[in-house]
C-alpha cells in the first residue's frame, strides 16, 4: 500500500535490504501477505505446540515415569490445547480465507484491508501473550508459571481460590485478544464474499470454498461472543468480586460449561470446515471432475452451521443434566452426522468415474477422507449419551478429537499447503519429500492415536501425568509415544521441504494443477493488484469454460 | 544402589551440583527409591552443604489386595460387572455394529474408487465425463442416514431413561461421595461411618439386589467419579448434587480414577470400590462405627499427636482431633492404601508419607510438617494403632 500511495526510489529501497523488506511486511495491508503471515503463524505455533505434545508423550511412554513433574505436565497440555485451537486452527482459517477468498471471487483485496492487518497483529499478540506467561506468569510455583487449568478451564478451578497468581489471566486475555482477531476476519470474509464478487459470479456460482468460509464466519460471529462473555465474567470473578462461577459464594460451575461449550462446539466445526473447503477444491481437480452434488454440499454446510449451534451440551452428558436434556442433545448430535455424511458421500461421488491423480495434495485429501470417516463414527459413539458416560474425558475422547483435528483439519491443511504453495510462492514443493512427509505422518498418526481409543476403553482418563503399571495401559501408551516421535520426524521433513523448495523448487507457472477456479488465472505469485484481466464468469468453473470452449459448464448449469 | 551427580534442584542455581547415593527397595507391589543427597559441589558449597536423607520416589506396581479379594484393576468397559455398565455395554454393541458396518461400506467404496478410477497411461490426457450430481442419489444418502440416526436415538433414549430415572429401593445403601483436591471422602448417612478413598458397598447380585445409591458433592473444584466396570462417570461438582447408582454383581476391589481435570494431582486421585459380601459389609460397618481405638501402649504418642497441627485437618473420632480438611483417620489402618490409592498402607509407608508427603505426591495439599525424628516416630506409632 505504501509503495502505491507515494513514489519510492526503488534503488534506495533495495539498498536498505532486509530491514526494509521486513518493514514492508509489517506495514502491509495486502490480503496475500497477511494470508501468508497467518499461515507462517499457523505453522510456527503448530510446531511449538507439537513439541509440547511430544514432551507429554515422552512422559507417558512408561508407567510411573518421573521425567516431567505434574505441575509442568499440566501446563504442557493446557498450552498445547489452547495453542492448537486458538493459535493454529483459527489462524489456519484466517490464512486460507485471506489469501484465497479475494482471488477466488476476482476481487482486488478484502473488504476492510486495514482492519484485516489489525486482526492479524492482535491475534499474534494474543499468542505471544500466552507464551510470555512462561517467563512472566505467576502461579502457585512462583514466577515462570504458564496456565495450568486445561484448555476448557472448568470453573471453579480458575477462580482465585484455586488458581492464585496471574497465569490464568494470561490465558483469559490471550484468548480474548485472539477472539478479536477471529471476529475481524469473520466480518471481513463475509463482507468480501457478499460485496466484492466479480461480474457474473452470482452466489450460486461462488466457489464452494468461499461458501464454506462464509459459513465459518457466521459460526464465529454467533459462537465467539459466548466465549468472550464467559472470559469477561471470569475476569470479573477474579478481580471485581463477582460470583458468576465462584461456587464458594453460590456461583454456578455448570454455567461456565454452558458458556464455554456454546462456543466450543461450533468451534470444532469452525476448525474443520476450512478443512472441508480445501478438500472440496482439491478432490475435484485431482479427480478431473466437477464437485458432485454442489448444491447439496452447500446445503449440508449451511445445515452444519445451524445444527452445530444446538449440540453443545453433548460435552456435558456427565454433569448431571436431566434425562430429557440428555436425550435432546444425543439426538441433535447424531443428527449432525447426516449432513457430515452427505459431504463424505459427495466427495466419494466426485472421485467416482474420475481419473484420480495421486499428487501430494490429493494424498493428504485421501488421508483426510479415511480418518475423518473414522472420526465421524467415533463421534456418533460419543453422541450416544450412555456410551459417552463411559468414554467422555477418557483417552477415547482424546483419540476422537485428534482424529478430527489432526487426521482431519491438519491433513487438509497440508493438502492445502501443497496445493496452493505454488500459487503463493511461484515454486512447487518437492513431490519426493512430500510423499515422505505424507506416509510418515500417516504412520505416526495411526501409531499415536489408534491405541488411545483402546486405552480409553480400558478406563484411562485424559490429562493424567502418570499412571501405575498393571491397569492395562502400558503397551498402548508406549506405541502412542513412538507414534508421536514419528509424526515429529514427518513434520521436520515438511519444514525442510518448505525451506528447500522456496529456494530451488521447480517454477510453478500460473496453473500447475490444471485447475478451474479464478486464482489460477493470474500469475504465481499474483501481483499486488491480483488480476490484470479477469475471465468472464458464467459458471462455477470459469477456467474450465476457458479451456474447454466446446463443452463449457454454463451449458449445464 | 547407585551413586550419581545431578544438578541441584533445591537451590536452582547454576553450578550447584548434588551428589546422591540412591537405594532402591522393591517388594512385590511397591518400589521405593530413597537416598542420601549432598548439595554443594561447585560454587555453592557453603550455602548448601547440608546432607539430607530424602525419599525420592515411591511408586506402586499394583497395590495389595487382602488374600481372597479379587482385584478388578483393568477398567475394561466391555467387561461390566454391574447393571449400569452392562446396559451401556449392550447399547455399545448395537452402536459399534452400525458404525462398523458404515465404516466397512464407505471405506470399501473409497478404496474401490481410488483403485478403479486411478489415472492410467491410457486416459492421462483425456478428461473423464463431467458429472454434476444426481438428486436421486442425494436423497438416498440423506434419508438412509436419517433412518439410522432415528434407530440409534430411540435405543439411546431408552437406556438414558432406564439408568437416570431408576427409583431407589428401600434397602439401598446410601453413600455421600465428596470429592476433594486429590482424595475422596465417603460418608454413609444413617450408618455414622466416614472413610476415605476406599468405598465399601455390598455385593448386589441379581435376585438379591442391594444397590448403592450415591450422592456426589465436591468440597472444592469439579471432579468426576468413574469406575468403568461398574458404571459410566458422573461429574462431582461443587454447589450441586449429582446422583448415580451401582449394583456390583461380584465381590472384589474395583479400580477407578477421577475423570475430570482438577489440578496438580488429578492423576493420583484414584478410586477403589471394595465390594463386600453382605456379611462382610455389615461387619465392616459395625467396625467403622466405633470410635478410634485408645491403645494405652501408645497414650504418650497419642498425646503428642493431638498436640500437633495434624488435628486441624484430620479427624480421629473419640479424640479432640476434629479437622475436616483431610481424610478421616479414625480407622486409618483398616484401609489398604494411602494417598488416595497411590501406595499400600503399612507402618512403613505411613512413616514415609507423614515424613515427606510432597516427595510421594508432589503438590498435594498435605504440607511437609518438618517433624523431627522423635515426633515422626510418635505420630506413626499412634497412627498404626488406628485399626
Amino acid at each position: 500500500m505504501a509503495s502505491v500511495a507515494y513514489p519510492v526510489d526503488e534503488r534506495s529501497v533495495k539498498a536498505l535490504g532486509l530491514p526494509s523488506a521486513l518493514h514492508e511486511w509489517v506495514i502491509t495491508v495486502d490480503h496475500k501477505r497477511l494470508g501468508i503471515m497467518y499461515m507462517i503463524m499457523t505453522l510456527v505455533f503448530f510446531m511449538i505446540a507439537g513439541s509440547l505434545a511430544v514432551a507429554m508423550r515422552a512422559q507417558l511412554s512408561i508407567p510411573n515415569n518421573t521425567l516431567i513433574p505434574p505441575e509442568v505436565f499440566n501446563r504442557l497440555f493446557t498450552v498445547h490445547g489452547t495453542t492448537m485451537v486458538f493459535f493454529v486452527g483459527m489462524p489456519f482459517f484466517a490464512a486460507l480465507a485471506n489469501y484465497l477468498v479475494p482471488l477466488m471471487i476476482g476481487a482486488r483485496d478484502m473488504a476492510f484491508p486495514r482492519l484485516n492487518a489489525f486482526g492479524f497483529w492482535i491475534t499474534l499478540f494474543g499468542a505471544i501473550l500466552l507464551y510470555s506467561s512462561y517467563i512472566a506468569g505467576e502461579g502457585l510455583a512462583g514466577h515462570g508459571t504458564a496456565p495450568d487449568v486445561g484448555w476448557f478451564a472448568y470453573a471453579p478451578l480458575t477462580e482465585r481460590a484455586f488458581s492464585r497468581g496471574t497465569s490464568t489471566d494470561y490465558w483469559i486475555l490471550a484468548i480474548v485478544l485472539s477472539g478479536i482477531g477471529s471476529t475481524i476476519t469473520a466480518i471481513n470474509v463475509f463482507a468480501t464474499a457478499i460485496c466484492l464478487r466479480t461480474k457474473g459470479m452470482t452466489l450460486a456460482k461462488m466457489p464452494l470454498f468461499v461458501w464454506m468460509m462464509c459459513v465459518v464466519s457466521f459460526q464465529i460471529l454467533v459462537a465467539l461472543p459466548a466465549l468472550t462473555a464467559g472470559q469477561v465474567m471470569l475476569l470479573m470473578d477474579r478481580y471485581l468480586g463477582a460470583h458468576f462461577f465462584d461456587t464458594q459464594a453460590g456461583g454456578d460451575a455448570v454455567l461456565w460449561q454452558h458458556f464455554f461449550w456454546f462456543f466450543g462446539h461450533p468451534e470444532v466445526y469452525i476448525l474443520i470446515i476450512p478443512g472441508f473447503a480445501c478438500i472440496s477444491e482439491i478432490v475435484p481437480v485431482f479427480s478431473r471432475k466437477p464437485m458432485f452434488g454442489r448444491i447439496a454440499m452447500i446445503g449440508a454446510t449451511v445445515a452444519i452451521g445451524f445444527i452445530s449451534l444446538s449440540v453443545w451440551a453433548h460435552h456435558m452428558f456427565a454433569v448431571g443434566m436431566s434425562s430429557q436434556a440428555n436425550t435432546f442433545f444425543a439426538a441433535s448430535t447424531m443428527l449432525i452426522g447426516v449432513p457430515t455424511g452427505i459431504k463424505i458421500f459427495n466427495w466419494l461421488g466426485t472421485m467416482w468415474g474420475g481419473h484420480i491423480r495421486f499428487d501430494t495434495p490429493m494424498l493428504f485429501c485421501i488421508g483426510f477422507l479415511f480418518q475423518f470417516l473414522i472420526a465421524g463414527l467415533t463421534g456418533i459413539m460419543l453422541g450416544v449419551a450412555p456410551l459417552d458416560w463411559q468414554l467422555t474425558d477418557s483417552y477415547f475422547v482424546v483419540a476422537h478429537f485428534h482424529y478430527t483435528l489432526m487426521g482431519g483439519t491438519l491433513f487438509a491443511l497440508f493438502g492445502g499447503v501443497y496445493y496452493w504453495f505454488p500459487k503463493a510462492t511461484g515454486r512447487m514443493l518437492s513431490e519426493t519429500l512430500g510423499k515422505w512427509h505424507f506416509w510418515l505422518l500417516v504412520l505416526g498418526f495411526h501409531l499415536t492415536f489408534d491405541p488411545q481409543h483402546f486405552a480409553g476403553m480400558l478406563g484411562m482418563p485424559r490429562r493424567i501425568y502418570t499412571y501405575a503399571a498393571g491397569r492395562g495401559w502400558e503397551g498402548y501408551n508406549l506405541v502412542s509415544s513412538v507414534g508421536a516421535a514419528t509424526q515429529g520426524i514427518a513434520i521436520l521433513i515438511f519444514a525442510i521441504n518448505v525451506i528447500l523448495s522456496l529456494r530451488r523448487g521447480r517454477v510453478a507457472g500460473n496453473d500447475p494443477w490444471d485447475a478451474w477456479s479464478l486464482e489460477w488465472a493470474t500469475t504465481s505469485p499474483p501481483a499486488e493488484y491480483n488480476f490484470e484481466t479477469l475471465p468472464e464468469v458464467r459458471s462455477t468453473r470459469p477456467l474450465w469454460d476457458l479451456k474447454h470452449p466446446e463443452d463449457p459448464d454454463w451449458k449445464f448449469e | 544402589m547407585l551413586f550419581r551427580f545431578r544438578p541441584c534442584r533445591v537451590h536452582r542455581k547454576i553450578g550447584c551440583v548434588r551428589s546422591e547415593v540412591l537405594v532402591f527397595y522393591k517388594a512385590t507391589n511397591l518400589k521405593i527409591k530413597a537416598g542420601f543427597t549432598r548439595c554443594g559441589l561447585g560454587a555453592h558449597r557453603k550455602e548448601c552443604s547440608s546432607m539430607s536423607f530424602r525419599l525420592l520416589a515411591v511408586w506402586l506396581v499394583l497395590a495389595s489386595a487382602l488374600p481372597g479379594q479379587t482385584v478388578h484393576a483393568i477398567g475394561d468397559i466391555f467387561k461390566p460387572l454391574a447393571s449400569p455398565a452392562l446396559a451401556v455395554r449392550d447399547l455399545s454393541y448395537l452402536v459399534f455394529a452400525i458404525c462398523g458396518a458404515i465404516f466397512v461400506i464407505v471405506a470399501g467404496l473409497l478404496t474401490y474408487a481410488l483403485f478403479r478410477f486411478r489415472r492410467r497411461a491410457s486416459n492421462d490426457h483425456v478428461e473423464p465425463p463431467q458429472v454434476y450430481g444426481s438428486n436421486q442419489i442425494e436423497i438416498a444418502w440423506t434419508v438412509i442416514p436419517i433412518l439410522i440416526v432415528f434407530v440409534i436415538t430411540m435405543a439411546t433414549a431408552r437406556v438414558i431413561a432406564a439408568l437416570q430415572d431408576k427409583s431407589q429401593p428401600a434397602n439401598a445403601v446410601l453413600v455421600t461421595v465428596i470429592g476433594h483436591q486429590w482424595w475422596w471422602e465417603f460418608r454413609y448417612p444413617g450408618l455414622n461411618v466416614v472413610t476415605a478413598n476406599e468405598m465399601h458397598i455390598p455385593v448386589s447380585p441379581p435376585g438379591k439386589e442391594r444397590p448403592a445409591f450415591l450422592t456426589l458433592e465436591s468440597a472444592d473444584v469439579a471432579h468426576s467419579f468413574w469406575i468403568p466396570q461398574l458404571s459410566g462417570k458422573t461429574d462431582v461438582i461443587p454447589n450441586r448434587e449429582n446422583h448415580m447408582w451401582l449394583d456390583p454383581h461380584e465381590t472384589g476391589i474395583y479400580y477407578g480414577n477421577c475423570a475430570e481435570y482438577c489440578g496438580t494431582q488429578h492423576a493420583n486421585m484414584l478410586i477403589r470400590v471394595v465390594v463386600d459380601s453382605a456379611e462382610d459389609f455389615d461387619k465392616w460397618v459395625a467396625q467403622q462405627k466405633q470410635p478410634a481405638i485408645a491403645d494405652p501402649k501408645v497414650s504418650q504418642a497419642r498425646d503428642a499427636f493431638l498436640g500437633m497441627a495434624c488435628v486441624t485437618c484430620h479427624t480421629v473420632r473419640g479424640t479432640t482431633a476434629n479437622g475436616k480438611f483431610g481424610p478421616d483417620l479414625t480407622h486409618l489402618m483398616s484401609r489398604g492404601t494411602l494417598a488416595s490409592g497411590m501406595i499400600p498402607n503399612t507402618a512403613g509407608t505411613v512413616f514415609a508419607w507423614v515424613g515427606h508427603p510432597q516427595a510421594i505426591k508432589p503438590g498435594n495439599l498435605m504440607p511437609d510438617m518438618q517433624l523431627n525424628d522423635k515426633e515422626l516416630e510418635q505420630v506413626v506409632s499412634y497412627l498404626s494403632t488406628l485399626r
